[in-house]
């Protein structure tokens, strides 16, 4: 087994590019797209410091907390993509910097 | 290891090509493929239930939901309009950060633990024990978030 940093640098990595496509990209899926990474990275620093806590079974709180995680990320994409549908079929588009009405 | 380097550059190769490219579709089958890289890692870190749970909700829910928008969005191709450099700046100094905290934190001494595999009917058990109202809350809040995605997707009537 590799040491805890070499974990923890891929999901920081992993970060790092789903924040980076949440804040460049115009296209709203590819926001949810960056969202999803960001998500992934932070349920996988979960589970290492799960797996290199001392007693790990005793109590597994990272294993439960990354299934929540990923329920309430599986809800929060269903809701996402049928909001950019609604959305899409409103003002025909789903470029985010479009939609400004709501601009005073 | 040097299997687990290869799936980690797979992993974030894919996903900086999901995050980069230009074509959706392209993206959203690079993103299944970063998904499936970190699922390889939850098998290595013998978390094996939320590897399979992992490939089960991304590969299979979220692709397909992320894919069927693709197809119903299709003709809104994004406008190239220069890259905005104020946000790839930002991601590159949140993740200089985060570097500079993981090197420079002591974890590395951390010994590994010998572990057993964890049995699916103990995470079972202590979903339905401990865990109890978490569990109950989740799923009042998919049942209500899936019946406020269909409200919203629904047709209006003119």
């Amino acid at each position: 087994m590799p040491v805890v940093s070499f974990f923890l640098i891929i999901s920081a990595t992993l970060f790092c590019i789903g924040l980076m496509a949440t804040l460049t990209r115009r296209h709203a899926i590819f926001i949810l797209i960056g969202i999803e990474l960001m998500l992934a990275a932070a349920n996988l620093n979960f589970i290492v410091f799960w797996r290199y806590d001392s007693q790990p079974h005793d109590h597994p709180a990272g294993i439960l907390i990354t299934l929540f995680a990923i329920a309430i990320a599986a809800a929060e994409t269903a809701v996402g993509l049928a909001l950019v549908i609604a959305v899409y079929r409103h003002y025909r588009t789903t470029q985010v910097n479009s939609l400004d009405q709501l601009k005073g | 290891m040097t299997l687990l380097v290869i799936i980690a550059i797979v992993t974030l190769a894919s996903a900086l090509a999901a995050a980069t490219l230009g074509n959706l579709m392209h993206a959203a089958l690079n993103l299944v493929l970063s998904f499936l890289g970190v699922a390889a890692f939850y098998f290595f870190l013998d978390a094996e239930f939320v590897g399979l749970v992992q490939v089960l909700i991304y590969v299979g829910a979220v692709a397909v939901l992320i894919v069927f928008t693709i197809l119903l969005t299709r003709r809104d191709e994004e406008k190239k309009n220069g890259l905005p450099w104020g946000g790839v700046l930002v991601a590159f100094v949140v993740f200089g950060g985060l570097i500079w905290a993981i090197v420079k934190t002591p974890i590395n001494s951390i010994p590994t633990p010998h572990l057993a595999t964890l049995p699916v009917h103990r995470i079972g058990q202590i979903l339905m024990t401990d865990y109890v109202w978490p569990l109950q809350a989740v799923g009042v809040l998919l049942t209500a978030a899936l019946v406020g995605a269909l409200i919203l997707v629904m047709e209006e009537k003119p």
